[in-house]
């Protein structure tokens, strides 16, 4: 079953901006599903208009096969979003509101403040589940809005850049309570400037731009056009001009530092073989960027001349 | 959705206990305020001028404004929960919990508007408790008084509605209760009644509303009247109709809401 399916969808605001110019896209249930796309492409707009913060212009949504114009009510029920930008009262607490959020979600009262309790213990603010969410630090402030997107238990959980601003260390273990869920059942769809989270968590992938969706495929599939892929040497022994490492072709960023390019028809092994030749020791190795970085850039740059000439 | 009016009871009980906990928790901003304020109205128009000023309408001046202080009271409050709630929950953004739950517009303003009626109740208390330290209080008519103090706090909590829906920043809140909500009600007749003026100011009186609460209100109390209790109560409802169905229709076009 479809849990999002969503058929020429237009937007124009109302200073006439065409945000979505006919966008189709669908995610099937039990999905981990990327929505990738520079600022102004349409991703908070087509979440905004999924989760009915937004008026569509035209086209259909429908959530696990009921149509948001027909049964708004029934979908929107379905529907978790944890938004990107802060949005909760600062003057209540953060067991107040993910209780409320389970009460307009019809939840009983003490089925909520279960529920609170449960997802505020899971999410590590349990400590200041009684203190007034602006005293919240700002990466507990996402999470507070994880545990209220999850009150009601959503089949569908929309998260809207949710580690923005957020370090590290909790990124990554928001990330596997994320993973946690989506493992649970819940189909989840997310954006993210983060390019390694949409690599690290999610199967398939769409990526918007100016309004219209240029790539829906799985990552592997992806990631598999990508051409090339760079990677950044640390030396033990300092350099003074580049190696002759053909046929990779090699760039000295400083004495301790090499850069050599790998394309897809040449293996990283070979490599090894021809640093060894040379008596170059490697103390570590990286990739330069993100290999989803460095397709999506791609991808943007392919369209671009084309957005531009329409 | 199984059950779907459990669900909305529940959602509409939610918002309810979610507005009454905000005004109860800022009391020193919502209760206390008007206690102050009436009191000193009633030390000053009530004790130091009201024996100059003699008897109204064949009552004390005291027992006279009464009831119009303490519906002044009501009306002020009504309004500024719900302009104040409803408007600060679009500038902090957490309206949007509302507008992603499955709640219909209906609930969601029900809830406020109740929440305004609920503080607006709850601060006519407070002023008729203050009221009873310098004045004796009788109720003419009980169910007059509940169904007008009743349905003019529901009117001003609408209104309140309204304004916070348009309003885009603090100033837009406060401009409507500054010069429409405040003018209107101390020329409602609260302090004097309207037979002391000249016939043409008489007739342009007539078109205020809140003369029509505050005498209806009156009469419910002291049983005095300058205007008839069934044209009073057929014109608050018609404007409370007026205004809910104002209310649905901009929640429905989601203005200021939904872009």
């Amino acid at each position: 079953m479809k849990a999002l399916e969503i058929t020429d969808l237009h937007k124009t605001y109302a200073n006439g901006f065409v945000a979505l110019k006919g966008i189709d896209l669908a995610v099937e249930e039990g999905e981990f599903f990327a929505l990738l796309g520079p600022n102004g492409a349409g991703k908070s707009t087509t979440i905004g208009i999924i989760a009915s913060l937004v008026k569509k212009s035209a086209g259909k949504v429908r959530v696990f096969g009921i149509d948001c114009d027909l049964d708004h009510a029934a979908a929107k029920a379905l529907i978790g979003l944890v938004p990107q930008e802060i949005n909760f009262s600062q003057f209540e607490t953060p067991f107040q509101i993910v209780t409320n959020q389970g009460g307009f979600y019809g939840l009983p009262r003490r089925l909520a403040e279960e529920r609170a309790e449960t997802y505020l213990r899971q999410l590590g603010i349990w400590d200041k589940h009684d203190q007034p969410a602006r005293n919240l630090s700002g990466g507990m402030k996402r999470r507070l809005m994880i545990a209220r997107a999850l009150v009601h238990e959503p089949r569908l959980l929309i998260l809207d850049e949710p580690t923005a601003g957020v370090d590290i260390e909790l990124r990554r273990s928001m990330w596997e309570f994320i993973r946690g869920i989506n493992a649970r059942g819940t189909t989840i769809i997310l954006t993210t400037h983060y390019l390694e989270e949409a690599e690290a968590l999610c199967r398939r992938i769409a990526i918007i731009n100016h309004g219209r969706i240029i790539e829906d495929s799985t990552m592997r599939s992806l990631l598999a056009r990508l051409h090339m892929e760079t990677f950044v040497l640390d030396l033990f022994d300092p350099l003074d001009e580049p190696p002759d490492l053909s046929p990779y072709a090699t760039r000295l960023v400083d004495p301790h530092t090499l850069e050599v390019d790998v394309s897809r028809e040449q293996d990283v092994n070979g490599l090894f073989v021809r640093l060894s030749e040379r008596g170059i020791r490697v103390m570590s190795l990286r990739n330069k960027a993100n290999r989803l970085e460095e397709l999506f850039m791609h991808l943007l740059g392919e369209r671009l001349p084309q957005e531009e000439a329409a | 959705m199984k059950e779907r009016g459990q669900v909305y009871l529940i959602a509409y009980l939610t918002l309810v206990r979610k507005e009454i906990t905000r005004f109860l928790r800022i009391w020193p901003q919502t209760i206390l305020p008007p206690a102050v304020t009436m009191t000193l109205y009633f030390i000053i128009f009530g004790q130091l001028m009201g024996p100059r000023i003699g008897a109204m309408d064949g009552l004390p001046y005291m027992s006279y404004i009464a009831p119009g202080i303490i519906m002044m009271s009501v009306i002020t409050n009504s309004y500024a929960n719900v302009v104040s709630s409803f408007f600060s929950a679009k500038f902090q953004k957490h309206i949007e919990e509302l507008l992603v739950s499955p709640m219909p517009n209906s609930l969601i303003l029900a809830g406020y508007v109740t929440g305004g009626i609920g503080r607006g109740l709850m601060v006519g208390l407070v002023v008729t408790c203050v009221a009873l330290l310098f004045t004796d209080l009788r109720v003419h008519e009980p169910a007059v008084v509940v169904l007008v103090v009743t349905l003019t706090a529901t009117l001003f909590s609408l209104g309140g509605f309204i304004n916070a829906i348009y309003a885009r920043k603090f100033d837009d809140i406060s401009i409507v209760p500054t010069f429409v909500l405040t003018p209107l009600t101390y020329l409602g007749g609260v302090f004097y009644s309207i037979d002391l003026l000249p016939q043409f100011w008489q007739r342009v009186s007539l078109g205020n509303p809140i003369l029509y609460m505050v005498n209806a209100f009156r009469y419910g109390m002291l049983g005095v009247t300058d205007i008839p209790i069934d044209r009073a109560l057929l014109i608050i409802t018609g404007f409370i109709l007026a205004l809910t169905l104002l209310s649905l229709h901009l929640l429905r076009r989601g203005t200021g809401l939904r872009s």
